[in-house]
């Protein structure tokens, strides 16, 4: 009896024989804390030091509003529109066999590498109206670099590894009697991609999404060069909390900041709430 | 449904893995394709499938030739040796798979899809885990969830990829026997595919034995067992000795030593037999030797004993009485009772 108690009984951690649970936990905490934690907690102490009718008047601010939107706006886009291109990319990149695949394959990190002004830069000399691609898109009316699309592409651009780099492992797991099967039940091409494969990636692709997501909202380097920067247009808030911290209002800079974080966490809590029942859904856990 | 396999060739990058392979099935049969590893099974049920297409002959389901149809328009119940079933379906969904992907003129209505895949499933002995996902259960239940997947499509021909391949000892042998009587019930034509020669043995009404892309020998257990016609035959179905004899004057030679046995036609040959069917001998010319070593089988004594010349020995099993003074170093004498050479 007394035994099956204590077996019952809740513990900090499951009985192992792997070594350094006290250890590894604490450098884990220690580290969130430093790098992490503190800095924002120093920003939620901050914007609590404006009281909540300021804190709501700065946020309510229209320039601020107009600059949310921007962001949070662009950055959904572009996040769909690398869901859908990065798993195409992914599915290339493990399904075919075909020269310069290793070199493509090495193409798609290189966002990750270089510096994001620069992939910034780039775009915009592209895409501005004098630009090699710009200058075809002009006389059809439609304006890319300078407007809120500039912020998209600049995104998509950025984003891209993140769908890639989770899709493609999980889709090189698949495995070929998977398909075998399906086709032999008479599934055809289609019914077996949309209706066998690709169900089964969905918890990697909602991974990828909420990077993918995660990095457009924070992304500054790479757009503020495209966006033009118009207020109420194509300004976006990370730009917005600089250009309040260069007037030196630190009040306004933080509130903004906490509000883009405190929507930043709700989306990515939701994401992982969807994910953690597509896991389950998809059979991924028991 | 009959299928006619005709002289397929199969080759992959040159290399072939299938030398004009011919086999009849006939309607109703339990057929097992028996091989080593490489022999080319595997292959066969796959271009019998459709899987593969094949690199010249043809494959007829009854009078139709199927050889360059689709799988899906083959309309065949192919289980994987790891199931492969779709872990983001329940088992439910699995079942019914094959009749949600038809084209809507097809396809029947919902409620006839779910009440055919709780029937099969509970044919499969699986009632009541219809909502549960792949992963939830065992091999050997997961194994019957993609037998009842295959039959849902009301298949031409149900063809079984090492179906107990991945399922423990226990569970294989259950299994085997249920997929006797579920055959036995539903009667349709069925290939399996396997390396393992009970398995075939036991299950199947015709054993295939096949080495190196051929087909070596087509026929019952009894068959396969008591008439192998290759060498290959007698020593891949169970336990086999074999010697190098000289065959001179109708009587059999073991390194020019007569023993006893006699056959009609002259030269050298292989004589295999196997373990059990030999009788110890008294007298006469038979084959004698030294024990290396003995061990105890259930009912029964295996002795290895040594045969030829000190410089070329031969070592054969034996299976000897438990009374019989079998010790290492004591010298058994022996006769084959049932036999064959091999020129």
């Amino acid at each position: 009896m007394i035994s099956a108690r204590s077996a019952a009984r809740w513990h900090w951690k499951n009985p192992s024989v792997i070594p350094g649970f006290g250890l590894t936990l604490g450098f884990t905490l220690a580290y969130l804390t430093l790098i992490i934690l503190i800095p924002l907690a120093a920003l939620g102490w901050r914007s609590a030091a404006l009281g909540w009718f300021d804190f709501f008047r700065l946020i309510t601010d229209a320039r601020t509003l107009g600059a949310l939107k921007v962001s949070f706006s662009t950055a959904l886009i572009a996040a769909v529109v690398n869901v859908v291109f990065g798993v195409i990319t992914a599915w290339v990149l493990v399904r075919y066999d075909f020269p310069g695949r290793r070199v493509v394959d090495a193409i798609v990190d290189l966002p990750f590498a270089i510096p994001t002004a620069v992939a910034g830069i780039a775009l915009t000399a592209l895409y501005a109206p004098n630009g090699l691609i710009g200058s075809f898109l002009t006389p059809l009316g439609i304006k890319v670099a300078y407007t809120p699309i500039g912020i998209v592409i600049a995104l998509i651009a950025i984003g891209l590894p993140f769908v890639v780099r989770t899709v493609q492992p999980v889709m090189q797991e698949i495995s070929r009697e998977v398909e075998e099967a399906a086709a032999s039940l008479g599934a055809n091409r289609f019914q077996t991609i949309f209706r066998v494969i690709l169900p089964g990636l969905v918890p990697a692709i909602l991974t990828g999404f909420a990077l993918a997501l995660a990095r457009g909202i924070g992304e500054y380097g790479s757009v503020i060069f495209i966006a033009g920067n118009i207020p109420f247009v194509s300004e976006i808030a990370p730009l917005l909390i600089v250009i309040r911290l260069e007037e030196f209002d630190y009040g306004s800079a933080t509130a903004i900041a906490t509000i883009m974080l405190i929507i930043s966490f709700l989306m990515l809590l939701l994401i992982n709430v969807i994910q953690a029942w597509s896991r389950r859904r998809f059979g991924y856990e028991q | 449904m009959e299928i006619r396999v005709e002289k397929i060739r199969k080759e992959f990058d040159l290399y072939p893995a299938l030398h004009d392979v011919s086999l009849d099935i006939k309607s109703g049969e339990l057929i097992a394709l028996l091989g080593p590893s490489g022999s080319g099974k595997t292959t066969l049920l796959r271009l019998i499938a459709g899987l593969e297409q094949p690199t010249q002959g043809r494959i007829f389901f009854g009078n139709e030739d199927a050889s360059y149809k689709s799988v899906q328009e083959r309309n065949v119940g192919f289980v994987f040796q790891h199931y492969a079933l779709f872990r983001h379906m329940t088992v439910a969904e699995n079942v019914a798979f094959g009749l949600t992907v038809r084209p809507k003129a097809q396809r029947p209505p919902k409620a006839e899809i779910r009440r055919r895949a709780l029937e099969l499933l509970d044919m499969v002995q699986l009632s009541g885990l219809e909502k549960r996902f792949p992963n939830q259960l065992s091999g050997g239940q997961r194994q019957r969830v993609a037998l009842a997947r295959a039959m849902a499509i009301e298949p031409r021909v149900l063809l079984l990829d090492e179906p107990f391949g991945a399922l423990d000892a226990k569970v294989r042998k259950e299994l085997r026997r249920w997929l006797r009587e579920f055959h036995d019930r539903t009667g349709h034509t069925t290939v399996f595919v396997t390396h393992d020669q009970e398995e075939a043995l036991e299950l199947a009404d015709r054993v295939v034995v096949m080495s190196q892309g051929k087909i070596e020998q087509v026929g019952s257990s009894d068959d396969v067992y008591d008439r192998p016609n290759s060498p290959f035959v007698f020593s891949f179905i169970g336990e086999s000795a074999n010697l190098p004899v000289t065959v001179e004057g109708g009587a059999v030679f073991f390194h020019g030593a007569p023993t006893g046995l006699s056959a009609q036609r002259d030269g050298a040959a292989r004589l295999f037999f196997r373990p059990q069917d030999v009788s110890l001998a008294q007298e006469g010319p038979c084959f004698t030797g030294p024990v290396t070593s003995s061990r105890r089988l259930a009912g029964t004594r295996i002795a290895e004993v040594e045969l030829g010349s000190s410089d070329q020995p031969c070592h054969v099993e034996i299976e000897v009485p438990l009374d019989a003074a079998a010790s290492n170093g004591s010298v058994l004498s022996f006769r084959p009772t049932r036999w064959k050479l091999f020129y």
